[in-house]
């Protein structure tokens, strides 16, 4: 019987739960990899290149993790989602990245919405390549992607919910593999919590309204899940105290995008960029002041 | 009148200004000064802390230009993020209190004539669209001549008899090229200097080493980001094989890629962004007709060409070929540049006489 092996990582936050229902409902046995841990953030820096971001270094650490444990890995390899929504270069690469270094066997698909490859005709390849019959395939794609849409639709409903809540409020704005990653955002998630704010998640509202919205801020801006981000900061920005942003170090769109956001948007903010030396330490003497600073503010 | 300035990237501001000069006839080019390290210093001062490098070089000649008094900057884009460097640029210099526009002719490595001539539009509603065509097709001709020339020049300039009398040449032939008329002269012109290039006498001994330089495009063609990476591996006596040039991005490339794909399907599957896939076929070809090095340029936090370069180490192990990379930033300095260069350039001495 052949195992899938899924790394907990990069793509895990946007079709983690399509993956597991797709090969649930097609008895396929799988594994995700454990929460990152150190051994695993250890790992990718020890298999990357020393300048790669720090989202793809602990990527290429969960794969190094699976890669005796499984007969596949699954990598997706997502381009775009037409009409100037792009990914980051490093979704283009991720793919060729991982079957140069590692040799293993890989089961992917594409995501390229420019030339008609969508994430239907990815998943009909991957139950073909696991010798599933189409009917099969056909039933398990919609079961997944049906609960799929109803996570996501209540996603929305709490986000929308928590900004009615009469409570200190921040948006944290960050992609979802950093922001809910244990090593990378999940300490100063946790603080926050602690310390009775609303935390407000960027990547949680309906991208049909955000994405338009974004152009408020950034009119050529032409990467996907940095519009994402951005139409959440329009979105929001009357109903909410305070913005972090949360990235890795040395992400390419938010370098850009988050610093325009940045010089555009009238609200205190505060820039977190999390590199593989950085301790929760120094991150909370400056969480602390922000949320003073914030505080400060409220008693006006 | 509008005072019209781009950002410079090697010698190719000559058909750039060129270009502009003849569909803008009414207004003046400012010549962008030459990259300094003081460029430098002001583009780092004011850009965002991990943008990589061509930001802060561009941003440093934007600000330069405008001390000079352009009004409209002209800014072209690429496949990864630098096609959207001009939104924040022109932030950047609004918040510094400039007041100026920019124009970014090329987004996402695509772009389409209805969007052209919108933009065209706002720097002066009264160009000529039939002369634009024609001058722009001179210019790529132009470009394609430069390129072709500056080809011929990387793999002599390191044998030449008379020391500077490649770089003096070409000097020459640039300032012809810049008072081009038409088609017919432009030709000329370009036969003309490419019998006088060839009749320089070069001394070329048969155990010459070879070495090919791939990489980031502004890196490699800005020779004053690669801290003259050319010229001094020129010093050494080597012929140097480079492929990045302006003709080969806007013409060549988009018909290439199958061709590259193909070539290198054993390495990689899928396009990884800006120039990434270009580069790994590239290194195979290096190492299959047997070039004696690699150097691997780019600037800091590159992020194609970081993804790329595992799998460039990789070739480079399967054919045993040393490869050098470098990674240029506003802060490495040019003795560092040298040893390393000089350590490899022994290193491959060594390997010769093996």
């Amino acid at each position: 019987m052949n195992t899938v092996g899924i790394p907990r990582s990069l793509f895990y936050y946007y079709y983690g739960n399509i993956w597991e229902d797709f090969f649930t409902a097609l008895k396929i046995n799988y594994i995700v990899s454990p929460i990152t841990n150190k051994e695993i953030m250890d790992r990718g820096i020890k298999t990357s290149n020393s300048e790669m971001c720090l989202s793809l270094k602990n990527y290429l650490g969960h794969v190094d993790y699976l890669k005796d444990k499984c007969d596949y890995i699954l990598v997706p390899r997502i381009s775009n989602f037409k009409n100037s929504n792009q990914t980051c270069t490093n979704f283009w690469a991720a793919y060729d990245i991982v079957k140069n270094i590692f040799n293993i066997n890989i089961l992917h698909y594409n995501i390229d919405l420019e030339k008609g490859q969508t994430l239907k005709k990815g998943l009909y390849k991957i139950g073909k390549a696991l010798n599933k019959s189409s009917p099969q395939i056909k039933r398990a794609y919609k079961y997944a992607i049906i609960k799929h849409k109803k996570q996501v639709k209540k996603n929305h409903q709490i986000n929308q919910n928590k900004l009615k809540v009469k409570k200190t409020k921040i948006l944290i704005v960050g992609h979802p593999y950093n922001v809910y990653d244990e090593l990378i955002g999940k300490d100063i998630i946790k603080y926050l919590l602690k310390n009775n704010i609303e935390i407000i998640y960027s990547d949680k509202f309906d991208s049909k309204i955000t994405n338009p919205l974004s152009k408020e801020i950034s009119k050529d801006l032409y990467f996907k899940y940095s519009k994402d981000n951005l139409g959440a900061i329009a979105y929001t920005r009357k109903k909410i105290n305070g913005i972090i942003f949360i990235s890795s170090f040395p992400c390419g769109p938010d370098s850009l995008a988050n610093e325009l956001a940045m010089r555009k948007i009238k609200k205190p903010y505060l820039n977190l960029v999390i590199d593989d030396n950085s301790s929760f330490t120094g991150l909370e003497t400056r969480l602390e002041s922000f949320l003073d600073m914030l505080g400060g503010k409220l008693n006006d | 009148m509008t005072k019209i300035a781009f950002p410079q990237m090697g010698d190719y501001h000559i058909p750039a200004s060129y270009l502009l000069s003849h569909v803008f006839p009414n207004d003046q080019i400012i010549k962008a000064p030459k990259i300094t390290s003081k460029t430098i210093e002001i583009g780092t001062k004011y850009s965002p802390e991990f943008v990589c490098t061509p930001f802060k070089y561009t941003l440093g000649t934007m600000i330069e230009s405008l001390e000079q008094g352009a009004d409209i900057l002209i800014q072209m884009g690429g496949g990864c993020r630098y096609g959207y460097y001009a939104e924040l640029q022109e932030q950047i210099l609004k918040d510094l209190g400039y007041k100026c526009k920019i124009i970014n002719l090329v987004t996402k490595g695509e772009t389409n004539f209805k969007r052209i001539n919108n933009l065209l539009k706002q720097i002066n509603p009264k160009y000529s669209k039939l002369k634009t065509i024609y001058y722009t097709f001179v210019t790529l001709k132009m470009v394609k001549y430069m390129d072709i020339i500056d080809n011929y020049i990387r793999e002599n300039i390191g044998f030449e008899q008379i020391e500077g009398s490649f770089e003096s040449l070409k000097e020459e032939m640039l300032v012809e090229f810049s008072h081009i008329k038409n088609f017919r002269h432009l030709y000329r012109t370009y036969q003309k200097y490419l019998k006088k290039f060839h009749k320089l006498k070069t001394h070329k001994p048969d155990n010459r080493l070879k070495i090919g330089i791939i990489g980031e495009l502004y890196t490699i063609m800005e020779p004053f980001s690669n801290y003259y990476l050319e010229k001094s591996l020129a010093k050494h006596h080597i012929e140097i094989k480079r492929f990045t040039n302006v003709h080969y991005l806007l013409i060549e490339k988009a018909k290439e890629y199958k061709k590259i794909k193909k070539y290198a399907k054993n390495y990689f599957k899928y396009n990884m962004g800006a120039d990434a896939s270009d580069n790994i076929a590239r290194c195979k070809y290096l190492c299959q007709k047997n070039y004696d090095g690699i150097i691997h340029i780019k600037s800091s936090f590159c992020t194609p060409e970081i993804g790329a370069m595992p799998i460039i180490s990789k070739i480079a192990n399967q054919y045993q070929k040393p490869v050098l990379f470098f990674s240029f930033d506003s802060a490495t300095s040019q003795t560092g540049v040298e040893t390393r260069l000089e350590a490899f350039y022994d290193m491959l001495e060594m390997r010769k006489e093996k």
